[in-house]
């Protein structure tokens, strides 16, 4: 695709703008500044995934896992800034998933150990464990406070925190686990992959996309279900103090 | 008071502070063994926090409580739970059936509550057997509070903790409440510490009244005082109606 074609696809950003515009939804602003972002971060991580690619260099490789990782845990630590720790916490779990599921991936031999196979399936994995914790914080939080009647129950009756804390950590795991498994029922009946889409619009056997999508599907259904749980287990018991108490004011 | 009874909680100097406000002031008294004290006072007197410290859902910002003439903080929080039940004025409910509160505190310490000892706990409050797979959903004011005693006094606890459990009771709930506290107080000889916004059941129940205003223990004594205050705010208070 050429400069000029591409730029022709910003119809696609002049259309929402139209409508915001029109019906005074006042998303020109953000509509503007997404896409100016988004321009510039694909560009130059293009550019520099093209070095990486060519270089082949495993300190390029960790580096450039290691700015996924730091992007991620800051976007996500936004939404659990009430539970003390939660930067440490976000970083241990994407790091711990992406560990996991490379160890999976390399050690079985399942894809090879090239820079564009690990950096494009850490890009995925961690961007997913990402929008995983997110959910997590949101819906463990709202829980928390919603049920704190019933926690302050089962540590009154003498209870632990595990225990008190047991019903609104697994409603919040389920909670945000529920998408990714929602989504993967309906693929392929309601929506072709991304991933899937671009390879195929490359050129690829629909065949060989389709083995490859399978991969990614099953490799974030990990991703999910570890770093709901793993994210869980560790921020719970910011939320009590060494006398079993409940902290006040956390959320 | 304290001096005649064995005490069953003695609170020595307790303050208790959340950020800058003083919710409870140099509180120092003692709850006689096997018997029912109530404490009266004004919305906001602290009384639900006094409560909630001796349960160690909440710890003093200074001072100490003493059970069996050992502080509270020495305690495994758990067993002082255990050992000091709380009923609070909302009767919080888990999900699920009469069976499944009752069942709780066993369950909580990986034991089972078997159907004939569920039974025999209903019963004991006053509540049908047939109420045992009711869910929590379906019962009144009333019967919630029976339950929420109940599952309480699964625990087998020697001091009960009863938060404003009639303020939202008609009077012949009320009065059912009341008997049954009446009962577990004579048949177990549990330590009773009751608040109340109720003078009258203060001094129809109570062997024993608190009367906290402002943080502050302002004036204790058998449950007659109320009748006739030696404190004017205290007295002001009663005339009042207790709000």
């Amino acid at each position: 695709m050429s400069y000029l074609t591409l730029s022709i696809t910003l119809i696609f950003v002049i259309i929402p703008l139209l409508l915001s515009k029109t019906l005074r939804l006042g998303l020109e602003k953000d509509t503007i500044v997404a896409t100016v972002r988004s321009i510039i971060q694909l560009l130059a991580v293009g550019y520099i995934l093209k070095f990486v690619f060519e270089s082949e260099n495993i300190l390029y490789i960790l580096l450039m896992v290691t700015l996924m990782i730091a992007a991620a845990t800051h976007n996500a630590r936004k939404k659990g800034k009430a539970i003390e720790g939660i930067t440490w916490k976000i970083a241990v779990t994407l790091v711990f998933v992406e560990v996991l599921t490379q160890s999976i991936l390399l050690g079985f031999q399942i894809v090879p150990p090239t820079a564009q196979y690990i950096i494009s399936i850490s890009g995925m994995v961690i961007g997913n464990s990402m929008v995983l914790s997110i959910l997590f914080l949101n819906r463990f939080t709202a829980e928390v406070e919603t049920h704190r009647d019933e926690t302050e129950l089962i540590l009154s009756l003498g209870g632990t925190p595990k225990q008190a804390i047991h019903r609104q950590l697994i409603n919040a795991i389920k909670a945000s686990m529920i998408p990714t498994i929602e989504s993967q029922k309906t693929m392929g009946l309601v929506q072709l992959p991304g991933m899937m889409s671009g390879q195929i619009i490359a050129g690829a056997d629909p065949i060989q996309a389709v083995q490859f999508q399978l991969l990614i599907i099953f490799l974030l259904l990990t991703t999910a279900a570890v770093s709901s749980v793993l994210l869980g287990f560790l921020s719970y018991p910011s939320l009590f103090n060494q006398r079993m108490q409940l902290l006040k004011g956390k959320f | 008071m304290s001096t005649l009874y064995e005490p069953a909680l003695h609170i020595n100097d307790v303050n208790y502070s959340m950020g800058d406000v003083h919710i409870l002031k140099n509180i120092t008294g003692s709850f006689p063994k096997g018997k029912i004290t109530t404490l009266v006072g004004p919305s906001g007197a602290g009384k639900t926090t006094l409560l909630k410290l001796c349960n160690g859902l909440i710890s003093p910002t200074s001072g100490d409580i003493f059970i069996h003439d050992k502080p509270i903080s020495s305690y495994e929080p758990t067993e002082l739970r255990r050992h000091v039940g709380i009923a609070l004025q909302s009767a919080p409910m888990i999900k699920g059936t009469v069976y499944h509160n009752l069942a709780l505190p066993m369950e909580l310490q990986g034991r089972k509550l078997a159907e004939q000892d569920a039974i025999a706990i209903l019963e004991d409050v006053g509540l049908d057997k047939l109420f045992l797979h009711r869910k929590t959903n379906d019962l009144s004011g009333g019967q919630l509070q029976k339950v929420s005693i109940a599952r309480t006094l699964n625990n087998r606890s020697e001091i009960l903790l009863l938060d404003e459990i009639t303020s939202a009771l008609d009077r012949s709930s009320l009065h059912e409440i009341e008997e049954l506290i009446v009962k577990i107080n004579r048949k177990y000889g549990t330590t009773i510490i009751w608040i109340t916004h109720n003078l009258e059941q203060a001094m129809s129940i109570g062997d024993y009244t608190w009367v906290l205003m402002d943080g502050q223990v302002i004036e204790t004594g058998e449950s007659d005082l109320l009748k006739s205050p030696m404190n004017e705010v205290v007295r002001q208070f009663v005339q009042g109606g207790a709000e």
